[in-house]
């Protein structure tokens, strides 16, 4: 097995991702968290192009176009849930949500 | 003739469904002319089938099917045959006469619809008991007389004590019962068929089964037989069961239901033919049974109560002649029993009616100017039980009696049966000279009942008088034994025994001991201070015989109060405990392990992303360790 070359690209997926979910974990602001979410998914897109582009097939590409358009979706989801949320509490802070508990 | 018969049967069961279930009126006279024109019409149907059995020598049979499982193939099947036809004509004929009876007795009664639909219920069961022709049909009757026993039992069943007789009727006679399905199921493994004819003929060649099968099988349908008939051990329930109205004592717990147990003997008897020892334990219970309950007769003062001993009494002597193998004498006994014991019955509830409820004998003598009827009905019926020639009582007994003077033991049977008649007279003559004699004691005002009461009492009457003519001794000469010669093709007459007593001592001696306890009975007790000199002289015995030798207490201790701590504690502790607690333990461990878990549910979205987190690199390191290592 021979040993393949890492990109640089390699390097900022995993930065971004890394940064993600950091935020992910320790924000507590729900609109970041949910930025922090998008931050991750496109850490993957980018390794899924690079390596796209590196077999010279198009499959990797029209994954990312439609992650990126199930992410859209989904951000629209996410935001209305969160517009709810300080509809509720009138705040977005992730810590005032915590009545589901044992 | 199939559809008569298919009518005779079930002409009482509409008119208990019209009486009961469409009609429901509260007029007594209107329900009781129903139930006892179906009750009549009944009657008339089994009339038409004896003269057809008479004429054709043929068996009316109907069938149709019922149960198919595996090897087991039953049918219900009814058939008309020459022992059906006598306790046909007993069921319905003195049915209607009762029935009759009842319009004036039930006159007042709130709910007479209930009655009568009742009353027409039991008649149509006791009609499938008797011409059934297997036992599990037999068995069906069987429960179905039980069932409206207890119904009617228990008529007045806003009396907490009558409901409760009816109960204890019930339940003793589902003791017996456990014997008679067991005996059943004997039967299907040494027959495999529970036709009465199918038996009869496989008996005949029963290869390799051991006796001691054979008397099981006898032992367990003498135990239902005993529940049913109201014999020791189970005979507790009869006297109980005066707590219903009077036609229903006289109707099911005198004339009919309590002899289907004698019935079910002679329908199988050619088995009991085959068990001998079954057959000395049946002659020595009924003497038993009938000593002991004569013997509590005697010192009963409520009136119903007397005629309930007596009547376990005279069952106890059916069967000491099944167990004697006199099986004719013990139908004959049923047949005119069925007549003076039912008129006695209807006389004492015209006592009851006319001194509106009284029942205690002690408030009571002095009635027979004011009611002439039933005191000379009355006495023909006391004179036809005390065994006093030439009425009814008198050949029947005789019969039973003789037919025990053999084997044996035959001198301790016929010892049991002659000193049980020789109190039979003596209760009775003190029951008619407590009742009709003397001055009057009682405060009510009495009075004669009225005609639709009183010629019941007078057609009952003239059955006790004529009945004995059934079946007279052929020594008279007079007439032959119709009884005997009528039953033959289904009871094989036996053959000569060799008798300890010449006929005409037996007679002589029955007919002595009859006159003798009549005439000391009515002496004792036409006095006012003979009969309470006498007790007092024999105070320990009658108290023993007052109380009933006790016998419910020591059933109470034994049995009753056992099984009720048992249920208690069953109820009380092992119920919600131990069985709930089991079904309970699973729920409890979930619901423990629940609420040792929920603290890692803490709300915080974020930590559990973390723990999410921590079980993805979990998996990740478990499944690239192996490569690694």
């Amino acid at each position: 097995m021979t040993v393949q070359p890492v990109y640089w690209t390699h390097y900022i997926a995993i930065c971004l991702f890394a940064l993600g979910l950091l935020g992910f974990l320790i924000r507590k602001n729900s609109i970041i968290v949910l930025m922090c979410l998008e931050l991750m998914l496109n850490a993957a897109n980018l390794i899924l192009v690079e390596l796209s582009m590196k077999n010279g097939t198009p499959d990797g590409i029209i994954l990312v176009i439609f992650v990126i358009t199930v992410a859209a979706a989904e951000v629209a989801i996410g935001l209305g849930i969160v517009l709810n949320l300080y509809r509720i509490k009138g705040t977005v802070e992730l810590d005032a949500f915590r009545s589901l508990q044992g | 003739m199939n559809g008569i018969l298919g009518l005779m049967i079930l002409l009482p069961l509409a008119g208990s469904i019209l009486n009961g279930l469409i009609l429901r009126t509260p007029f007594p006279k209107r329900a009781g002319v129903i139930g006892t024109l179906f009750a009549g019409g009944s009657f008339v149907c089994a009339v038409l089938l004896w003269v057809n059995l008479m004429s054709t020598h043929t068996p009316v049979a109907a069938s149709t099917h019922w149960v198919d499982a595996g090897a087991l193939h039953l049918d219900w099947a009814f058939r008309f045959d020459w022992l059906t036809a006598v306790m046909a004509l007993v069921v319905t004929g003195i049915g209607t006469v009762i029935h009759l009876y009842s319009i004036g007795y039930m006159s007042e009664d709130r709910s007479p619809a209930r009655f009568f639909a009742y009353l027409n219920l039991f008649l149509f069961n006791m009609l499938v008991l008797i011409s059934s022709d297997s036992l599990p049909g037999l068995f069906v009757g069987w429960e179905g007389v039980g069932l409206c026993s207890y119904l009617l039992i228990g008529f007045w069943y806003e009396d907490v004590e009558k409901a409760n007789a009816g109960i204890k009727a019930f339940i003793v006679n589902r003791i017996g019962d456990a014997g008679f399905l067991i005996g059943i199921f004997l039967c299907y493994h040494l027959f495999h068929t529970l036709t009465f004819p199918g038996m009869a003929e496989s008996i005949a060649h029963l290869n390799g089964v051991s006796p001691w099968m054979l008397s099981a099988t006898a032992f367990c349908l003498f135990v239902g037989a005993t529940g049913k008939s109201a014999q020791i051990p189970l005979y507790v329930w009869l006297p109980d069961a005066m707590a219903g109205p009077t036609p229903v004592s006289a109707l099911i717990h005198a004339a009919t239901m309590v002899t289907s147990g004698v019935y079910l003997i002679i329908r199988t008897h050619f088995l009991f033919e085959l068990t001998p020892d079954v057959g000395f334990i049946i002659a020595v219970v009924g003497g038993v049974t009938s000593l002991m309950a004569a013997l509590i007769a005697t010192s009963q003062n409520d009136i119903k109560k007397v005629l309930a001993y007596s009547t376990v009494s005279q069952l106890g002597l059916m069967f000491l002649a099944l167990g004697c193998g006199a099986y004719v004498a013990a139908l004959f006994h049923v047949i005119t029993h069925a007549f003076f014991k039912a008129c006695l019955f209807l006389g004492a509830g015209s006592v009851i009616h006319g001194l509106h409820g009284e029942q205690d004998m002690t408030h009571m003598g002095g009635l027979r100017k004011e009611m002439p009827v039933t005191f000379w009905t009355f006495t023909i019926a006391t004179i036809a039980i005390a065994g006093i020639p030439p009425l009814a009582g008198f050949f029947s007994k005789d019969l039973i009696l003789y037919s025990s003077l053999t084997g044996e033991y035959g001198w301790l049977l016929w010892g049991l049966g002659s000193v049980a008649s020789l109190l039979t007279a003596f209760y009775m003559a003190r029951l008619l000279a407590l009742t009709f004699f003397g001055t009057y004691r009682g405060h009510a005002h009495a009075h004669e009942s009225p005609s639709v009461m009183t010629i019941p009492l007078i057609i009952l009457a003239v059955g006790s008088v004529f009945a004995g003519l059934l079946n007279m001794p052929e020594s008279f000469h007079a007439l032959p034994p119709i009884l005997t010669d009528w039953l033959a093709p289904v009871i094989h007459p036996t053959g000569e025994h060799a008798m300890l007593l010449p006929e005409a001592a037996a007679m002589g001696i029955a007919t002595a001991v009859a006159f003798l306890a009549t005439g000391f009975g009515l002496w004792l007790y036409m006095a006012e201070n003979r009969g309470t000199a006498l007790a007092s002289l024999l105070k320990p015995l009658r108290i023993v015989f007052a109380n009933k030798f006790w016998i419910d207490e020591i059933y109470g201790f034994v049995f009753v109060k056992p099984f009720k701590q048992t249920s208690l504690f069953l109820a009380r502790f092992f119920d919600p405990k131990i069985v709930d607690g089991l079904v309970l333990l699973p729920s409890r461990v979930c619901q423990v392990g629940a609420t040792a878990l929920s603290f890692l549910q803490i709300g915080s979205v974020q930590f559990y992303l973390l723990v999410m987190l921590l079980g993805g690199l979990m998996v990740f390191w478990f499944s690239i360790k192996g490569a690694l290592i």
